[in-house]
């Protein structure tokens, strides 16, 4: 055919013009479903979620009434519950962009189904891990003094402190971040803009900033996008590596180390692709998006997940190693306290969290499926969380001279804060879920999803099946 | 005649192959390239209709964006290290060390925003001005659309974008 004339590649080989005006509609259709019928049950879950969340925000009020004496934190803990939230929902927003913008940059053609469902994450969980180090300050009101503007007092943040440094990065990252999950919406909101009807259809017109999908409007995008997934790469991962250095900057025991940087790194992927499969898990189930997140996805994300889980073996046991072998006296306190004294407990629930229980389920491949990366990925969840809390509260209690020891116990209201956090963040993926289309619906256009990718297993059976045909 | 308010004639088609006749067609029947608009749901990139407007200066407008943040970034360090000299940990007043880290983050944050911004002059949006297209679009099918036709052309016009598998040609006024 003529069109072949400029064309690089067959025309015949293209899986999108395989895909008919039917496939096509059936993908809005589907895609769009979750946006126009609402079930009694999403408005439960919207109430229950939010009262929760206003549980969380009045005991946050109460705190700020009372002052911080109300929480567990109190000489030598000073970090606790707080900061413990603050790593970990910094960790778990390396869901999103991070694996996207790799997952982009290598072109590998499964993520256009789980690119926004991650991308999701790492904007919602950004937004609330930044505001914890706002809740562990006694006076919340004055937060502004960690931004650099010109003062009447003429007194500047101390940019040498790791604390301005948590400032740059996760502003660039969650600005970087939302830009990254925003500009391929607009597509999809010209979509919506087409498909919807009366006040939505006015409010996606305006959020479509009048998108025609001209050819050069599609080049641009997505030379954008390839640009924003080399930025954002390195972003991601300065971002946690600036976070570690909360802690190794100084000289607490065990927190003053070269590995703590890749170390947290590895977590936060870790978690981060945890987190993710939960939510691809849900939605799957929730909003009936069976035919387009296959078990490929999650047997993928799982190789993924066993790969991070075997590097933060690794990382762990590296740590750990190096302490006993240097054999300092301050050190080993903390590393006694882990190992066999009051925090370990929770030391050897996330040992199993994180990689004995992970590994065998992630490891064979008859147990990677749905159920066991989802029952892997709570299991991490959990786990990293635990780690996050290892890293902080023991070292603090155990510093240096036995006279400063301590011991922390969490109050009512860090354990309501908490758990609001975990709930904020479901209402909120809930409520964008609602109100946009969770899969990207142009990528999965371009991907040509009528041949879906299927799992080694499901290729076998096809063959089977053709084998016994007549 | 209503072709002096019309601003576009165009036809929609059902797959990117007759969306390629059509644009071949066009430029055989004498119409110039930047007159010619290729509307779709999808990019697609195995078409060579959509290789036009592959050249952009983006990367480069990034990079810009980068080395102005790294600037900004050395700058903001230097003032407000030196507006406030107070001796912290031992370290100079000026340190390099863990300026780069500022350094670094504004270099990012500098390339991303000239890239969101370049991106958004180039594709001129938002824009409230009323521009071809058809809701069909988003249900797949491809718009090809020749802007501001001359009069006398119109019907050559309708002929050739019909002669590509449709049946219909629309005006856009």
């Amino acid at each position: 055919m003529k069109t072949l004339a400029r064309c690089p590649r067959s025309l015949t080989s293209s899986a999108s013009s395989d895909m008919d005006l039917a496939t096509e509609r059936k993908i809005n259709e589907d895609l769009l479903r979750p946006l126009r019928q609402t079930s009694v049950w999403f408005f439960l879950l919207i109430a229950g979620l939010g009262i929760i969340v206003l549980a969380g925000v009045g005991s946050w009020m109460y705190q700020v009434w009372n002052g911080l004496a109300v929480a567990g934190i109190r000489w030598p803990v000073f970090w606790a519950f707080y900061i413990t939230n603050f790593v970990f929902w910094i960790g778990i927003s390396h869901a999103g962009t991070l694996i996207s913008a790799i997952l982009r940059l290598v072109n590998a053609t499964w993520r256009r189904p789980v690119t926004r469902c991650a991308e999701v994450i790492t904007v919602f969980a950004l937004m609330i891990g930044a505001m914890f180090p706002i809740i562990h300050l006694g006076r919340p009101w004055l937060f502004f003094w960690l931004i650099p503007y010109p003062s009447e007092r003429q007194i500047w943040p101390n940019l040498r402190s790791p604390l301005a440094w948590d400032f740059f990065a996760i502003s660039t990252y969650l600005t970087g971040s939302t830009l990254f999950l925003l500009l391929p919406l607009i597509p999809d909101f010209a979509l919506l803009r087409d498909q919807m009807r009366g006040w939505r259809k006015r409010i996606y017109a305006v959020l479509a900033l009048g998108w025609q999908g001209t050819t050069k409007q599609w080049h641009r995008l997505e030379a954008a996008m390839q640009i924003m997934a080399i930025a954002i790469v390195p972003v991601a991962v300065s971002v946690h590596t600036i976070v570690s250095f909360d802690f190794s900057m100084s000289s607490v025991p065990m927190w003053h180390s070269t590995v703590f940087g890749p170390y947290f790194v590895a977590g936060a992927i870790f978690s981060g692709i945890a987190a993710l499969i939960l939510a691809m898990a849900v939605l799957r189930k929730a909003l009936h998006l069976e035919e387009y997140l296959h078990p490929v996805h999650f047997q993928n994300l799982g190789k993924l997940l066993l790969m991070m889980s075997l590097l933060w073996g690794y990382f762990t046991f590296a740590e750990r190693l190096t302490t006993w072998y240097g054999n300092n006296s301050a050190e080993m306190a903390v590393f006694w306290e882990t190992q066999t004294g009051a925090y370990s407990p929770l030391f050897w629930t996330m040992v199993f969290c994180n990689f004995v229980i992970p590994f065998p389920l992630l490891a064979i491949r008859r147990l990677r499926t749905i159920t066991g990366t989802v029952i892997a990925s709570s299991l991490i969840v959990v786990g990293m969380w635990l780690e996050r809390f290892l890293i902080i509260v023991p070292s603090l209690a155990t510093k240096h001279l036995p006279y400063a020891w301590g011991a922390y116990r969490p109050q009512p209201v860090e354990i309501m804060i908490t758990v609001a956090t975990f709930a904020a963040m479901v209402l909120l993926y809930a409520l964008f879920a609602k109100a946009v289309p969770i899969i990207s619906i142009w990528e999965l256009k371009v991907g040509g999803h009528a041949q879906p990718v299927l799992t080694p297993e499901e290729q076998e059976e096809q063959r089977e099946l053709w084998k016994a045909r007549p | 005649m209503e072709g002096a308010t019309m601003k576009a004639i165009y036809g929609l088609y059902s797959d990117p192959d007759s969306a390629q006749h059509a644009v071949e067609s066009l430029r055989r029947a004498g119409v110039a390239d930047d007159s010619i608009s290729v509307l779709a749901s999808q990019p697609y990139e195995e078409y060579e209709f959509s290789h036009r407007y592959k050249q952009t200066w983006l990367f480069w407008i990034a990079a810009g964006g980068g080395a102005l943040g790294l600037w900004l970034g050395l700058g903001l360090a230097y003032l407000t290290e030196t507006r406030w000299p107070l001796v912290t940990g031992g370290m100079p007043i000026f340190a390099w060390w863990p300026n780069i880290i500022i350094m670094f983050e504004l270099t990012m944050l500098g390339a991303i925003i000239a890239t969101v911004v370049s991106l958004l002059a180039m594709t001129e949006l938002p824009t409230i001005r009323s521009k071809v297209y058809d809701p069909e679009v988003s249900q797949g099918k491809i718009l090809v659309a020749v802007e501001n036709p001359a009069d006398g052309e119109i019907s050559t016009l309708e002929r050739t974008l019909k002669g590509s598998g449709i049946t219909e040609v629309k005006r856009f006024t």
